[in-house]
């Protein structure tokens, strides 16, 4: 992969990625944590759909709350954790919403699917007795193309419930 | 007849008609799925397109000097660079790779540049130095008509008129309209994006996000000036279509930047230059007029559809003839004067988008037949049902519906949803129009129903060779169990074609294990596009055929052990039966032998060619839905809420009922979207709201419950009955949402998006 930054690069910085330190060497410092993630360590669980913060396909944890990754530049995230989509699976942190996702037919093209399996395990960690409205109000940030949300909105009620139909 | 003496003890593999699952999900939620952006190769550089600013103007002088001399550049691009045809385009090559001398749209391309960091190729695209001498652009599709051409081919890319009947014929009661649709975008997740990478013997390898593969190879492969065999695509995941991706957009650039350079070239477009990199929905301008008897039975419609293709013609030929035809919408229409006209503009390309023509004209049909019901004085509905198209009635261009028309059976079943109960006081305010934003006062909300029902063709029309192309291995896989590969070119988008082929492989063979094989045009013919709601169908048919030879070549081999002749062997419950003896020979059995392979072509039967008056077999068959919208409107404040949407679509055959209702809850997203939001706002042709701050796309909390109800009435001569599924939601979704909001207010709601202003500064009192 071809790293050579633009302009003057940072010498070298460390992220702690998914409980990992990983060492970044010779970006520019206008790179966003989307970008290093993406791109420098191959972490392309996060997507890069609008870049501009306004679709949430990008969505990683920073120090535990849910970011765009697209809107924070990679340096600013030095000293801080990120959590990817890659950590929540590693951990089977996700595995019911993941599973959930797919008995209720939530995904489809799945380009926005890991920013919603961030979205969702935030939620439901933080709310987990969520009404419907919560729920479209706490994942209105994540945009969705191809399901109307409706599968979707299935898969959250799923994973809340501890569906059998989810728990696999 | 299964035998007495050997009862079969097959299992039974789960086929067509269940819940399968999509075998990309798992990947997909995991994060480790591969999408077109997120290819990346040792070594490789980054490609940036410069765009032009200006919407029309001649180009004195394109100086990449400047830029070539950065640091880390590795190549800048211009026209002058495209060694073979310098144009492209999917029915005319009318589209420069590269603008040399003219631009035609805001964000046509100039240059191509590969860096080694996108950042560096982004600030050398910018240090491309261009002189534009600016040109007056041409926005308006009727004044373009008249205007001096903008191109060689000129500005009428089409004309297309239907004389049905008597055109002279009058009816009792006439009512006429105008009405008008925006520009919408496709806005798929995932951005244009490619790698090329340059092989060894002079061609590339494209890795590419598209919806049909072979059309591309074709059209990059002219620009390249190089045997097609020499171009093979891959298909990289796609992150969402909806007709965005049937025209080439970064294809070309990206291999001769590869060539050029001799290393492998990434490009992901921003969202901001997605919008300019793929072709819009048509915006229409249409006028109709209604001539119906006392008794409420249509006599006569008239129309006059102007579609603005924008600077090129990408597919607005087909785009207008669809519009043209199903203007009239589900009903039984005796007599017809339509003309359904294609112009080109200044505007931004208009192209393929979901629902492809038939959509436009629906808000048109819809608004009028709620006219024509209350100038009448019957019921909406009751007018729709009186003139329901049936089986065997002819459409407008005399083509006689011979498949299932389910008209009346999908307004019932869109009808019989219970209704959403009234917006109450104590509900959160979120659930008012405006929501938290600008929230409307509960006493200001009214409430709206409105009904739209709408009719489309399946697959490619007028004659044009419609066909896919698959191939199916059989073998001995792990432990001996029967394992099977699809190879075929077929476009996944996210419609879960890669379910259904599956489905149908265990349906034909009984075989658990299907293996889908990367899709490419490298020793497999084409599957055609991914559009017109067709794959399941097309390559679905394929699929079927080629499972069949395999069958017949499973027979031939279990007729050859036992000795027996051909005719005396029979496929039952996934084995082979010898009838007379009641022996048996399991896949397995046949297998050992070595793996089975067909492939197949697949043509649908031949359509014809419509002549000077519009008239003839044109289409496959068509695809009807019906939907009912409830909204809540403030008046006051031009806000609406979409409370709910309900269905009955027709589906032929429901082959994955979970996989239907995700695309008919998708599809009346974008539908909505069109209804109450969606539109790119153009100022004298420049686009003003790429992105998606600026162009608004329906999020959780514009999405109403949907409810849908399949109505399976299955089409003969389609595979297992079954219809595509995935353009009808998207068409008469937003026209019933435009009826409710008539409903709620009073007022004529003409044009779609419908924006505030429309209702709050309507000068009708309401």
């Amino acid at each position: 992969m071809s790293r050579d930054a633009p302009y003057e690069a940072v010498d070298r910085y460390e992220l702690e990625v998914n409980g990992a330190v990983h060492p970044v060497e010779g970006a520019w410092l206008g790179e966003t944590l989307l970008y290093v993630l993406r791109e420098r360590l191959g972490l392309s669980g996060a997507k890069n759909a609008c870049e501009q913060g306004e679709c949430g396909s990008c969505s990683v944890l920073l120090d535990d709350e849910v970011v765009c990754a697209c809107c924070v530049l990679a340096v600013d995230a030095v000293g801080s954790s990120v959590e990817t989509v890659e950590g929540l699976t590693a951990s089977g942190a996700a595995a019911g919403i993941q599973a959930a996702l797919l008995g209720a037919g939530g995904v489809q093209c799945g380009f926005c699917t890991p920013g919603f399996v961030v979205a969702v395990y935030d939620l439901l960690r933080r709310s987990p007795d969520a009404d419907e409205l919560q729920v479209r109000e706490a994942l209105s940030g994540n945009l969705c193309r191809c399901t109307g949300y409706g599968r979707i909105l299935e898969a959250v009620r799923m994973a809340s419930e501890g569906s059998p139909r989810a728990a696999g | 007849m299964p035998p007495a003496s050997a009862p079969a003890v097959t299992r039974r593999v789960p086929g067509v008609g269940t819940d399968a699952a999509r075998p990309d999900g798992v990947p997909k939620t995991r994060g480790e799925f591969a999408f077109s952006s997120d290819l990346w190769m040792d070594g490789m550089l980054w490609g940036k397109t410069l765009r032009s600013p200006h919407v029309s103007a001649r180009v004195l002088l394109v100086d990449a000097s400047a830029a070539r001399a950065m640091p880390g550049v590795r190549a800048v691009l211009t026209a002058a660079d495209v060694p073979g045809r310098q144009t492209y385009g999917l029915e005319v090559p009318d589209q420069p790779v590269f603008a040399s001398d003219v631009v035609r749209y805001h964000g046509e391309p100039i240059a191509a540049v590969a860096a080694e960091h996108p950042e560096t190729a982004r600030a050398a695209a910018e240090a491309i130095k261009v002189v534009y001498e600016p040109v007056d652009p041409v926005v308006d599709a009727e004044l373009a008509l008249d205007a001096p051409p903008l191109h060689p081919d000129g500005n009428l890319f089409r004309h297309l008129a239907i004389r049905h009947g008597d055109p002279g014929a009058s009816g009792d009661v006439v009512v006429e309209g105008r009405y008008e649709v925006g520009m919408q975008d496709q806005a798929f997740m995932g951005p244009e994006s490619g790698l090329a990478v340059p092989a060894e013997d002079g061609g590339v390898d494209l890795y590419i996000a598209t919806q049909w593969l072979h059309v591309d190879r074709d059209q990059i492969a002219a620009s390249l000036g190089m045997p097609a065999e020499r171009v093979r695509l891959h298909l990289a995941g796609v992150g969402g279509a909806f007709g965005g991706r049937e025209d080439v957009s970064l294809q070309i650039h990206l291999c001769l930047l590869a060539l050029s350079t001799g290393r492998p070239v990434k490009m992901v477009y921003s969202r901001d230059e997605s919008f300019f990199g793929h072709v819009h929905r048509h915006p229409a301008t249409m006028w109709f007029r209604h001539h119906a008897s006392r008794d409420g039975r249509l006599v006569k419609v008239e129309a006059r559809i102007v579609l603005d293709g924008g600077a090129y013609l990408s597919s607005s030929n087909a785009v207008v003839s669809n519009a043209a035809c199903f203007a009239p919408g589900p009903y039984k229409v005796p007599n017809a004067v339509i003309d359904g006209y294609a112009v080109r503009t200044n505007n931004p390309p208009c192209g393929a988008m979901r629902g492809f023509g038939a959509v436009q004209v629906c808000y048109g049909h819809e608004a009028q037949m709620d006219r024509l019901a209350d100038a009448l004085g019957i019921d909406r509905v009751e007018l729709r049902l009186r003139n329901a198209l049936e089986r065997f009635d002819r459409l407008v261009t005399g083509q006689v519906l011979t498949g299932a028309v389910p008209v009346r059976e999908c307004i019932a079943a869109a009808l019989a949803h219970p209704l959403p109960p009234p917006l109450s006081p104590s509900d959160p305010v979120l659930a008012r129009p405006g929501g938290a934003g600008l929230t409307a006062d509960h006493d200001d909300v009214r409430r709206g129903v409105g009904v739209a029902v709408s009719l489309k063709n399946v697959a490619y029309s007028e004659g044009f060779d419609d066909y896919a192309t698959a191939r199916v291995r059989l073998e001995a896989g792990v432990g001996g169990e029967p394992a099977a590969t699809v190879f075929a070119a077929t476009a996944e988008v996210g419609q879960g074609f890669v379910t259904i082929a599956q489905q149908i492989v265990r349906e034909e063979l009984g075989v658990a294990d299907v293996a889908l094989a990367p899709a490419g045009t490298t020793g497999i013919g084409s599957a055609g596009s991914s559009s017109a709601s067709r794959q399941t169908w097309m390559s679905g048919g394929a699929i079927q055929l080629a499972c069949a030879r395999l069958r017949r070549q499973l027979l031939a081999r279990a007729a050859g052990r036992w000795g027996c002749g051909g005719g005396s062997v029979e496929w039952d419950a996934g084995e082979a039966l010898r009838a007379e003896t009641g022996e048996r020979l399991s896949l397995a059995e046949l297998l050992t032998e070595g793996p089975v392979e067909a492939e197949q072509e697949y043509h649908h039967p031949p359509t014809k060619a419509l002549d000077a008056e519009g008239q003839g077999d044109a289409h496959l068959a068509v695809m009807v839905a019906a939907h009912r919208a409830v909204v809540d409107v403030d008046p006051g404040l031009g806000l609406v809420r979409v409370v709910q949407v309900t269905t009955g679509q027709d589906v032929g055959r429901a082959l994955n009922p979970t996989q239907i209702t995700g695309q008919i809850e998708g599809g009346i997203a974008q539908g909505i979207g069109l209804a109450v939001m969606e539109e790119i706002v153009l100022d004298q042709g420049r686009v003003r709201n790429p992105s998606f701050t600026d162009y608004l796309i329906p999020t959780t909390l514009d999405m109403p419950a949907v409810s849908a109800t399949l109505v399976e009435q299955p089409e003969p001569g389609a595979p297992y009955g079954a219809k595509g599924v995935g353009e009808p939601p998207t068409i008469s979704s937003g026209p019933a949402v435009l009826a409710a909001i008539r409903d709620a207010t009073g007022l004529p709601v003409t044009r779609a998006p419908v924006r505030p202003e429309d209702i709050a500064l309507s000068d009708r009192e309401v």
